[in-house]
């Protein structure tokens, strides 16, 4: 088995507000191998946005140690961590967090715009193929804010996919969406991960969404507290699906 | 990211705020406009100036009274009567290299010919005046010696009083009234020309100095000497001989200072230009205000719309954006605001600058727009948006990526 793609050692994160600290990471270990598909789970102020922003180079931990792909991005200056989101990291928001009065294709091109030696044409191409694979080519030209909530965010997953990232992190990525949507998305999740072998990590607290992925953990103040696998726990979500 | 690529971004999200990018622009397109035609006024003003002393020929010399010391109390420039009739012919007599020199007096006076009247200036000179100021004799003629011995009551008429009093009569031999005594019209001069600025001198009537001093004022002294000088090479030649023969003459002894002074054409040339050049600087400076205050209104909204985007400069650093990128980003839509402003005021600029001849007070003096001030003017507005692009650039790329991501 290759090394992990994300390796988690003994993270801390204290952030300082005034005199007071608060601890929102409180020592989390943890590995994810490439091609897994992971839920993070946790009621708010758990910690697991803090978690999320580490994993997704946002930001760095206080101590301890993260490896991505071998990387100790942990030491990384904001300019690394940057090309790092540019080329390993692909994001997937609540909100969407797409340019507003731009077009589809606009916001698909994007994280080229941050990348060298691509000419505008094969710019163009990529992110062409991307909207294929989400399913709104035609929609291209569209801007963002005439398509629908459930389209906009396969219009961010596009995006995500577009520089061919080793991760995709998703954050509350169906919070906004109604349950129909939700399953549209989730299938494209799923299809994401089992063809192209894209590692997924999304945060959510709908339990039903969790369950999608085949591992899930469950994070109280500051430290991860319990790991599901497969279908542990899903009994009930599943019947249902089922059912629809 | 590179400077066309930025480039593109930058216009597409100026064009996604037209209205607001074209008000931001418009502080610039005014500032630069403004310098590029108050300066081509100063420009024109100068260029005027030089015309002007370059009609009166370049080897013209003055001598004026100067001041005089009496009793350790000194008079100004011009404050003593210090200048004879005599000083003049004794100058062209003794100097070998001045030509000829006219006596100077002036005064003003009431002008009556038959039902019309006129308030103009009344020039005593004397026979050699239009050799010595280069000027043309348009009908009839210039008075002579004899006139001059005699104090005759004979007048020379400006183009602009013989046009004020007799319109389209033959004036040659008819008789005028100067403060009441009758002066026989034996010329008009040729026009020349109102571009001169400040004062039009074709309004006057030149006669005699004699008849000036011993009719009309009554004084013994004469207020300047025109000189001209064999040629404008030797002007300063000139100049010095002036200098030596007055000193002797007025009996100054060797040490003391001079109660006259000599100047030439090139000195007051060079003054005035340096007036209009002082003009030139401070309507630019004025102006260049305007263009400040434009590059202020692009910082503002620059700041405005990093606070707007702040969301979007969180997508964009998420997905990969440096600060290097975010800087430049802001920086370049500033640049590209002040330079389109830059651009479009140059145009501005010129035409405003065609347009004021068509109003009264600017039209004495042709503006002239000259292309170092468009380059100026060009090259400073861009560096306004530099400048005043840089803090709200610097801000937007300082920012932090989770929290410029969480923002409402």
């Amino acid at each position: 088995m290759s090394a992990p793609i994300i390796q988690l050692e003994n993270l801390v994160k204290i952030y300082k507000i005034g005199d007071t600290e608060v601890h929102a990471l409180r020592g989390v270990t943890y590995q994810v191998q490439a091609g897994e598909f992971l839920a993070i789970m946790g009621p708010s102020g758990s910690g697991k946005s803090t978690l999320m922003n580490i994993i997704g180079c946002l930001d760095r931990p206080t101590s301890g140690r993260y490896f991505l792909e071998g990387e100790e991005v942990s030491t990384f200056d904001r300019d690394k961590l940057a090309r790092i989101r540019n080329q390993k990291v692909g994001f997937v928001f609540q909100t969407f967090n797409l340019l507003p009065r731009t077009t589809a294709l606009e916001n698909v091109e994007l994280p080229l715009l941050y990348t060298s030696h691509i000419s505008s044409k094969q710019r163009t191409e990529m992110a062409f193929r991307a909207l294929e694979s989400v399913g709104l080519k035609d929609r291209a030209y569209h801007k963002t804010n005439q398509l629908s909530g459930g389209e906009q965010q396969r219009i961010a997953i596009a995006r995500a996919l577009l520089n061919n990232p080793s991760l995709i992190l998703a954050d509350e990525p169906t919070g906004n969406l109604d349950t129909k949507t939700s399953t549209e998305i989730m299938n494209i999740f799923t299809r994401l991960n089992k063809e192209k072998k894209i590692t997924l990590v999304m945060v959510t607290h709908e339990p039903d969404i969790a369950c999608y992925a085949r591992k899930r953990i469950y994070i109280r103040d500051g430290q991860i507290i319990r790991e599901e696998q497969n279908g542990e726990g899903c009994e009930e979500f599943e019947a249902k699906e089922s059912r629809l | 990211m590179n400077i066309l690529r930025t480039t593109k971004v930058a216009l597409r999200a100026l064009g996604r705020n037209k209205m607001r990018s074209f008000l931001t622009a418009l502080g610039i397109i005014i500032g630069v406009g403004a310098v590029i035609s108050m300066v081509s006024i100063g420009e024109g003003a100068k260029k005027g100036v030089e015309d002007r002393f370059a009609s009166m020929g370049t080897n013209l010399l003055f001598v004026s009274p100067g001041s005089r010391q009496r009793g350790g109390v000194h008079t100004g420039f011009g404050g003593w009567n210090t200048l004879k009739p005599e000083d003049a012919t004794a100058i062209e007599e003794q100097c070998d290299s001045v030509l000829y020199t006219s006596p100077s007096v002036s005064t003003r006076a009431q002008v009556v010919y038959g039902n019309k009247n006129w308030n103009t200036s009344i020039q005593g000179t004397g026979r050699r005046y239009p050799e010595v100021r280069n000027w043309e004799i348009e009908q009839g003629i210039y008075f002579d010696e004899s006139h001059e011995r005699s104090a005759a009551k004979v007048a020379v008429l400006g183009s602009a009083v013989k046009d004020s009093l007799f319109e389209n009569e033959d004036p040659i031999g008819k008789v005028i009234r100067i403060k009441s005594i009758p002066f026989r019209v034996i010329g008009v001069l040729k026009s020349k020309g109102e571009s001169g600025g400040w004062f039009n001198r074709d309004d006057m009537i030149a006669v005699p100095y004699t008849t000036v001093m011993k009719r009309l004022t009554g004084q013994e002294y004469i207020s300047s000497i025109d000189v001209q000088a064999v040629s404008s090479a030797r002007t300063k030649e000139a100049q010095t001989q002036i200098e030596e023969l007055l000193r002797i003459r007025h009996k100054i002894a060797p040490g003391a200072e001079d109660d006259f002074q000599v100047r030439n054409m090139a000195e007051i040339a060079e003054g005035a230009a340096e007036a209009t050049k002082i003009m030139t600087i401070l309507l630019g400076s004025i102006a260049s205000i305007s263009l400040l205050v434009g590059g202020i209104g692009i910082m503002n909204i620059m700041l405005v719309s990093v606070t707007e985007r702040i969301r979007e400069i969180g997508i964009r650093m998420a997905v990969g954006a440096r600060q290097k990128d975010i800087l430049l980003q802001f920086l370049t839509e500033a640049i590209v605001l002040s330079v389109l402003g830059g651009l479009i005021g140059v145009f501005f600029g010129v035409g405003l600058s065609r347009l004021l001849k068509y109003v009264a007070i600017f039209s004495q003096f042709r503006s002239v727009v000259s292309p170092q001030s468009i380059i100026l003017a060009f090259v400073f507005s861009a560096s306004v948006g530099i400048f005043f692009g840089f803090y709200p650039a610097r801000k937007a790329s300082r920012l932090d990526p989770i929290e410029a991501l969480r923002y409402e």
